[in-house]
């Protein structure tokens, strides 16, 4: 699927015949086809609407949750989840990252526990933290947190220690203290890393708030799933699942947006994050 | 210690007259002077690596002494301890009379790297010395516009490093380095990334730069004929344990490109050589 023309980035050897016009054209004409068969496998197979639906069917059970408003309480609610737990998960993850990052020792004492953490399944772990924070939100918040805070963590770690030493030393030459190589050159270094963290967090957070609804919850898309389940409405589960897509991409978008503005100086950045 | 290296530690006493004046008008203490220093280190496998034995001399005020050898005898760690990054393991490092141990705010140093900071601008580059040392904005930025005139990039105060060449970078590394003003200037083969033409034009712009500024000049490189063509005196330097074989004071009617291929700069040159090669430190 992704190996099309279409759908890689290439303007290297194709690039006389393949102009932005005809790449578009390509792209629409492959998610069109896409479509297309997607239907004709439907009815062709004869396969119940109950089990899987067609295109036709997910488009409207989309239209029926977006017009009748059923959906916004609990998008919000999603998107609330999402955003707190990602917030207070990155910034856990990056101040840790950043302590740990400091010193060799600290990262002696510290990392073994981050590390029995993360091995740890957050998804196992989901029904205790809905045990202790209760239905509402914020046992999902709490939940976001812990799955976006380890992708954070490692990757601020790695890119505090990836200034050249050279740089350092200079610096140092120029007697700066501890702080002031911190902020001047492995903070500004490390961003790269960190935002490819960010990158991979956002789209995990989606995934945390999920789970967390999954485990117990009153409201939300999750939620919303699950009540379709019971109730047999495959299409109408389609449709949530096409919204959390669309969530998941417009937040990566906007991560990889910020990234490429405040990291201006670094075209690795697409590389460090195209693995997530 | 040859006989050659204790000579050398008697300051000005056998520079060229313009230099002797400069020391003379200015303060008799040398700008910074090594005293019987050791420099030890221990490798992985727990082995002691001896760099520096016994190395001693003295540079005067507004001197511009060349650090050469091969690659290995201990003059990047001589430059090191200068600068305050390494420790010497015995001996002791004066600068501007008194003991001197960690990095100094008289000092600015060069290395062979521009490493500049990719996300701030030349000037901004060229004022991070400042800025860490707290000087006045005003006065740091009207001083680092200076510096950048004078290493030919008044034009490149808010490029950004990407889009300067490399003798350009080493430049603004030259500029960041000279902006506080400081009393030494440190340089670790500066213009050894460089090509050929590039290395030239940046050795003749140093002197220049040199006698606008009268900053006091310690260059290490492993190029003979660069040390001779800049130096005022050439510290030479053995292969591993690095000790001062030779100490020549280089006395040339004028510091230009023209002056490379006259005799007395091939003697200086294969003087050199001569003695590099009785101590093992050439290969060819």
């Amino acid at each position: 699927m992704s190996s099309t023309p279409a759908s890689s980035n290439g303007s290297n050897v194709q690039g006389h015949w393949l102009t932005p016009t005809r790449r578009r054209a390509m792209i629409a004409l492959f998610f069109v086809a896409v479509i297309v068969l997607w239907e004709a496998a439907v009815t062709g197979f004869g396969i119940s609407k109950l089990i899987f639906p067609g295109p036709a069917g997910v488009a409207s059970a989309i239209y029926q949750v977006l017009a009748s408003g059923e959906i916004w309480p609990h998008l919000w609610v999603t998107l609330y989840e999402i955003l707190a737990g990602f917030a207070v998960g990155a910034l856990a993850g990056f101040l840790l990252g950043a302590l740990i990052g400091q010193s060799a020792v600290m990262e002696a004492v510290l990392y073994p526990y981050v590390v029995a953490f993360q091995t740890v399944p957050k998804v196992a772990v989901a029904p205790l933290f809905v045990l202790w924070f209760g239905f509402g939100t914020t046992s999902k918040v709490v939940i976001t947190a812990t799955i976006v805070f380890f992708p954070v963590l490692a990757n601020t770690i790695v890119g505090l220690r990836s200034a050249p030493r050279d740089q350092v030393d200079l610096m140092k030459a120029f007697t700066a203290s501890g702080w002031h190589v911190f902020r001047m050159v492995r903070l500004p270094h490390a961003l790269p890393y960190v935002f490819a963290g960010l990158d991979i967090g956002i789209v995990l957070a989606v995934i945390g708030a999920i789970v967390g609804e999954f485990v117990g919850a009153q409201a939300g898309l999750g939620y919303l799933i699950l009540q379709r389940n019971f109730s047999m409405d495959a299409a109408g589960m389609f449709a949530i699942l096409v919204v959390l897509s669309l969530i998941g991409i417009v937040l990566h978008a906007i991560v990889k947006t910020l990234a490429q503005r405040i990291i201006f100086w670094a075209d690795a950045f697409t590389d460090l994050s195209r693995g997530s | 210690m040859t006989r050659t290296a204790i000579a050398a530690m008697e300051v000005g006493a056998a520079q060229p007259a313009r230099l002797r004046l400069a020391a003379t008008a200015t303060n008799t203490t040398p700008a910074f002077r090594f005293d019987h220093l050791h420099k030890t280190f221990r490798s992985k496998d727990g082995a002691e690596i001896v760099a520096l034995q016994d190395v001693s001399f003295a540079v005067a005020r507004g001197e511009f002494v060349t650090v050469v050898g091969p690659s290995g005898c201990g003059k990047s760690t001589l430059l090191r301890i200068l600068a305050g990054l390494d420790r010497a393991s015995r001996g002791h490092v004066e600068l501007g009379g008194r003991e001197h141990a960690g990095p100094s705010r008289d000092i600015g140093v060069v290395f062979q790297a521009p490493v500049l900071l990719p996300w701030r601008s030349i000037l901004d580059n060229v004022l991070v010395p400042a800025q860490i040392q707290g000087r006045d904005r005003h006065v740091a930025r009207e001083r680092a516009m200076h510096y950048l005139e004078l290493v030919g990039l008044d034009g490149f105060a808010t490029k950004y490093p990407n889009e300067l060449s490399g003798g350009m970078q080493q430049r603004v590394g030259i500029a960041r380095a000279l902006v506080n003003d400081p009393l030494l200037l440190l340089m670790d083969e500066p213009f050894g990334a460089l090509d050929a033409m590039t290395r030239e034009t940046m050795n003749v712009e140093l002197l220049k730069l040199r006698e606008r500024t009268g900053a006091t000049i310690m260059l290490v490189t492993h190029s003979i004929p660069e040390a001779v063509f800049l130096g005022d005196r050439v510290i030479v330097m053995s292969p591993r344990p690095g000790r001062v074989t030779q100490v020549i004071d280089v006395d040339l009617p004028a510091r230009t490109l023209g002056v490379i291929n006259t005799e007395r700069f091939g003697n200086y040159v294969s003087s050199i050589r001569t003695n590099l090669n009785a101590s093992g430190g050439l290969d060819g």
